[in-house]
């Protein structure tokens, strides 16, 4: 029985290599100068820096906004989808999961090309629309699991007890589907703020994106900088994960009995 | 209760009008000439010609961008199938402290977003010295794959009975046999599921790749595309090829999913 848990033992080393070690990276180039001197500078570059300072803002905005939509549009999808009185079939399901399997460039590119010929000019109107269409699918297949695998026995004990549908959904159906929710709000929100390609295909570079200047000053070789703009990136995952810890235990502990 | 029905069904079926909009708009412009989306120069099958034949500007970019992005899929989702399964019987057996550990690293691939691992594992690569190409890109695809097969193995795991594996030991096979033999087949479904996640994500990958392939010019299809729409002209080819890939996709889930249904009706 105890051999059998040595197994993991590679792949702890490996993760440890690949994960553990390169984000241990990032901490260390930020905190460093080009010759690796020890330093703030890259930091406190950032948080003087008018430009770096705009861009993000404005991509925590466009993440809220674009997240925001996802739950708006997506939450009543995957409700009817998870509704066996309203939905029966299996390909809608399938159709509906379908675009998170294809290149997400692809399909950004299509979309702004789609904007071209209709003669929409293109920048935060179109920016939105587009992450939202790229991200809905990664916000409907959480919920719709989440309300899928939900004891249909408490909404009905809640009807019999009197409430109203209207209740039964606020007391019941909504809260016990938060969890599906949050995995669909970590799907969509990070990577709304981390995102080049996307914002840089459906603007035409009009609007940078957070994702954008980290990669513009990794490729220029500003390692360091580029590292401290990653580090503020990972401390946001750090809060927000930290913020969430508590339903997804709940819901790993679920899946395991 | 038959007007919410009408209600919730047309709700459904506009958005998936909207989502499916773009992906139709370039399948129906694959079979036109021209070389600008959205400009009809009458029915061709031209490009899906070119395409297969070869015969087009820059053919060999296209074509071998097409060839690393399966190369690189094929070989990452195969070894993050195997390194993950055996970590997967590993953590099964790994109690408390240890099993929380490893439960949490293998977490942190899946939440950070594509930028950080790419950029993190950037960072390795050049701390290390190590020059970046096709190894550098198949490691980092095995890094972000393999905790999707551990996620994928484990619910198989819990059902497995406990005793047989020892059962096939008491019974005089080796460690490897009884891997071989016993576990390996109980726990395939969850293996084929893991590595069609890999597959597919590997597949979409761009971030990473664009991050960790170096300055020996390797493209895969996104940094392809992503190279091409930042040069202003989009490779006409390109349109056919998205267009089949789309198909592919669309037949394996659907067959996936049928004979999911079909398993699970059986069952009940």
């Amino acid at each position: 029985m105890n051999k059998r848990s040595s197994w993991a033992l590679p792949y702890f080393i490996f993760l440890v290599l690949f994960v553990v070690l390169p984000l241990l990276l990032i901490v260390m180039y930020a905190l460093q100068d080009g010759s690796g001197r020890f330093t703030l500078d890259n930091v406190a570059k950032f948080f003087t820096d008018k430009d770096s300072l705009s861009t993000f803002a404005l991509s925590i905005e466009v993440a809220i906004e674009n997240t925001l939509l996802c739950i708006l549009i997506g939450y009543p999808a995957a409700f009817i989808l998870a509704d066996n009185k309203l939905n029966r079939s299996a390909v809608t399901v399938v159709l509906f999961i379908l675009p998170m399997w294809i290149n997400a460039l692809m399909r950004t590119l299509a979309t702004a090309e789609l904007f071209n010929m209709a003669g929409i000019p293109l920048g935060k109107g179109t920016l939105l629309f587009g992450m939202c269409y790229d991200y809905l699918p990664f916000m409907i297949y959480p919920i719709y699991n989440q309300l899928k695998k939900m004891d249909k026995s408490f909404a009905e004990a809640a009807q019999d007890l009197g409430a109203t549908p209207r209740q039964v959904f606020r007391k019941v159906t909504l809260p016990l589907s938060m969890p599906g929710v949050w995995s669909g709000v970590m799907m969509v929100f990070m990577p709304t703020v981390s995102t080049f390609a996307i914002s840089e295909f459906l603007t035409n570079n009009k609007i940078k994106l957070f994702g954008t200047i980290i990669q513009e000053n990794i490729n220029n070789s500003m390692w360091n900088y580029g590292a401290a703009l990653s580090l503020i990136m990972l401390i946001i995952i750090g809060l927000t994960t930290a913020l969430q810890g508590g339903e997804q235990t709940e819901e790993v502990s679920g899946g395991l009995i | 209760m038959d007007g919410k029905k009408i209600m919730a069904k047309a709700y459904l079926w506009l958005l998936l009008v909207v989502l499916y909009a773009p992906i139709a708009f370039i399948v129906v412009f694959s079979f036109t000439e021209a070389k600008s989306l959205g400009n009809w120069t009458g029915f061709s099958t031209q490009l899906y010609k070119n395409l297969f034949t070869g015969s087009m500007q820059n053919s060999s970019g296209l074509l071998a961008a097409v060839n690393n992005t399966l190369i690189i899929a094929l070989v990452a989702s195969i070894f993050a199938t195997v390194l993950g399964t055996i970590a997967a019987i590993g953590i099964f057996h790994l109690r408390g402290r240890k099993k929380q550990t490893m439960t949490f690293l293998n977490n942190i691939p899946m939440i950070n977003p594509d930028i950080i691992t790419g950029v993190s594992l950037f960072l390795l690569f050049v701390f290390l010295g190590i020059s970046q190409g096709y190894v550098t890109v198949i490691l980092a695809h095995i890094t972000f794959c393999t905790p999707y097969v551990v996620l994928n193995v484990m619910p198989k795991l819990r059902q497995l009975n406990p005793n047989i594996y020892e059962a096939a030991l008491d019974l005089g096979a080796t460690p490897a046999q009884a891997l071989r033999k016993v576990l390996v087949p109980a726990l395939r479904p969850g293996m084929i599921s893991g590595f069609i996640l890999s597959f597919t994500m590997s597949l979409d990958d761009f971030a990473v790749t664009f991050f960790t392939r170096g300055t020996i010019g390797l493209d895969t299809l996104s940094t392809y595309i992503y190279a091409d729409a930042r040069k202003g002209g989009l490779t006409p080819e390109l349109k056919p090829l998205m267009s089949i890939i789309f198909l592919v996709i669309l037949v394996v889930l659907l067959v996936i999913n049928v004979r999911q249904s079909k398993t699970s009706d059986n069952q009940r």
